[in-house]
């Protein structure tokens, strides 16, 4: 009895140890990075555009185009995104075409991104002759996100109950007005955590990016114009060994802005618990 | 009114067709820019060779298919039991506390982006690994580090639903038995979840092949066979990411062929973790 119960409390305390082991490898990191970048960020790196390459000077172009790249990417898959889960969930009565939907969004889930850089890169960026641009990256990243955005959305109008769909058609409301008028506004915080999930996977993103969106310095004005992202810029700066330091800042940005996303979508799956 | 749901429901269908037509249009434009030159150096010439050397014609990929595999194994030995160990640990022992921030930790793991664990590998695990063991840091052991800390939230997330997914009869049975907690966990819970953890470990697996950034940051991407866990070594991911910048006509022509092979690669899992989720699904 005493053995079983001694080999229990060892085996108990090796998980207790791999779970401080995995929070302690997180805390370096963040803790690593934010000692190191912070000191090198002041508002001229958020105002001022970079000077020989990146040595010195800002990141604000980067942020321009981080910003102007997933707006598009979201613009594009967020209602497609909706769309589908609508269609998937309030339409289909299941059967083949509805299978075909899911395994493929299930693979475009598992398709890895530098696959994605490919297919934008040949794609978009030469057959449509989109060149380098905020566009072609952003429809590259539009595709990677969308099986985020239809998984998501659909979990969240899952937990509509039935009794509101009822209810609003047997006030006379057609399926149409039922989903404008009931299901989606009830839905809306699941689906606005899956859009900010998909930002965050849109700014870290930066093999399919680096392809398809170029990694011009300067601020991209136009649609059409190639941009450097800040994931983009962090990359460059360390493998072409310019500067550390501004290394350091960027990767310290990228991981405030972790935590902000993290942050709000948990909030807003607080709040729909609060709700339910 | 009618006709107006049915024009409502033929978009909502067409939007939903999307995912459908993005797959194949991926999978139509890889293969077209790649096939031709596999065709081309046949079998033996493009996966069966070592020799990696666009300027002279060679595009053997043997040895970022070993590189990849290398790595990728690594990375599943040190991630996996730290990850199934956290999950056992979420789903059945976890004290409040630790739970309320080891669960936003996993997530926040997830979120950080690949290119800052390929700058902190750089930074950090780099320099460790030359300055306590042979070689310069940049090898295949480096990769398999930043990759089992990368494929954590997967191993943890899959391997805990599916632990939880375990009927409580189960459990209650064997307590009743006699059987103490652990002896439980390790002889009832774990077998009856096997599958989902199965499912897990595979797509760990898929992160970690596909992952591209952090690899390339810490592994040293040298086209030569790694013989120690210290050498340097190139990915499938790896070799298209660096090469693409600057490849023309036929060297472009390989790096979409590696896409095919790395594509192909990640479908077999992708069909095997359905076949393992499947599985699950009955122990429920």
């Amino acid at each position: 009895m005493t053995g079983k119960n001694l080999t229990q409390s060892a085996a108990f305390l090796a998980l207790r140890a791999a779970a401080i082991i995995t929070l302690a490898v997180l805390f370096i990191i963040i803790i690593y990075i934010m000692s190191n970048g912070l000191r090198h960020i002041n508002t001229s790196f958020f105002l001022q555009g970079p000077t020989s390459m990146g040595r010195d000077g800002g990141i604000a172009p980067f942020i321009v185009s981080t910003l102007y790249v997933s707006a598009v990417s979201l613009v594009i898959a967020a209602p497609v995104g909706i769309g589908s889960a609508l269609y998937l969930s309030e339409y289909s009565k299941g059967g083949l075409p509805v299978r075909i939907i899911r395994f493929c969004t299930e693979t475009l889930a598992g398709i890895p991104s530098i696959i994605f850089g490919l297919f934008g890169f040949v794609f978009f960026v030469v057959s449509l002759g989109m060149g380098w641009s905020v566009l072609s990256g952003g429809l590259t990243l539009a595709c990677m996100v969308l099986p985020t955005i239809i998984k998501t959305s659909e979990e969240a109008i899952k937990t509509v109950p039935d009794t509101y769909r009822e209810g609003s058609m047997a006030l006379g409301a057609t399926k149409w007005q039922t989903i404008v008028k009931v299901v989606l506004p009830v839905s809306v915080p699941g689906i606005i955590t899956g859009i900010i999930l998909s930002i965050g996977r849109a700014v870290g993103e930066t093999a399919a990016v680096i392809l398809t969106a170029g990694s011009s310095l300067r601020a991209p004005v136009s649609i059409t114009d190639p941009g450097r992202t800040m994931s983009v810029h962090l990359y460059v700066l360390t493998m072409e060994g310019i500067s550390n330091e501004k290394a350091f800042a960027t990767a310290a940005v990228l991981i405030l802005f972790v935590l902000g996303i993290n942050y709000a979508a948990n909030k807003t799956a607080t709040f729909i618990r609060r709700k339910v | 009114m009618r006709s107006h749901e049915k024009w409502v429901q033929g978009i909502l269908f067409i939007l939903a067709t999307t995912a459908v037509l993005t797959v194949l249009a991926i999978t139509f434009f890889i293969f077209s820019e790649g096939l031709p030159i596999m065709v081309d150096r046949g079998v033996t010439g493009f996966i069966g060779s070592t020799r990696w050397e666009p300027l002279s014609g060679s595009f053997g990929i043997l040895g970022m298919i070993i590189g990849t595999i290398q790595i990728t194994l690594g990375a599943i030995a040190l991630g996996v039991p730290v990850g199934l160990a956290c999950a056992v640990y979420l789903a059945e022992i976890a004290d409040r506390r630790l739970e309320k921030i080891l669960r936003p930790g996993i997530e926040l793991l997830a979120g950080i982006p690949s290119v800052v664990y390929g700058f902190f590998g750089l930074s950090v695990v780099v320099p460790f690994l030359r300055e306590h063991f042979p070689g310069n840091g940049f090898s295949i052991l480096a990769g398999s580090i930043i990759l089992a800390i990368m494929i954590l939230p997967t191993v943890v997330n899959i391997s805990e639903n599916s632990i939880r997914s375990v009927p409580g009869d189960y459990r209650s049975a064997s307590l009743a038995l006699g059987a103490s907690h652990w002896q439980t966990i390790l002889r009832v819970i774990l077998p009856a979840a096997r599958s989902g953890i199965a499912a897990s470990v595979i797509l760990g697996m898929g992160r970690a092949i596909g992952e591209t950034m952090a690899v390339i940051m810490v592994t040293g991407n040298v086209t030569k066979v790694a013989g120690s866990i210290f050498d340097p070594a190139r990915t499938l991911t790896g070799n298209i990411a660096i090469e693409m910048g600057y490849a023309a006509g036929e060297h472009r022509e390989a790096l979409f062929a590696t896409g095919v092979i790395l594509f192909l690669i990640i479908m077999v899992l992708n069909f095997s973790t359905t076949r393992f989720s499947r599985k699950a699904g009955d122990v429920k």
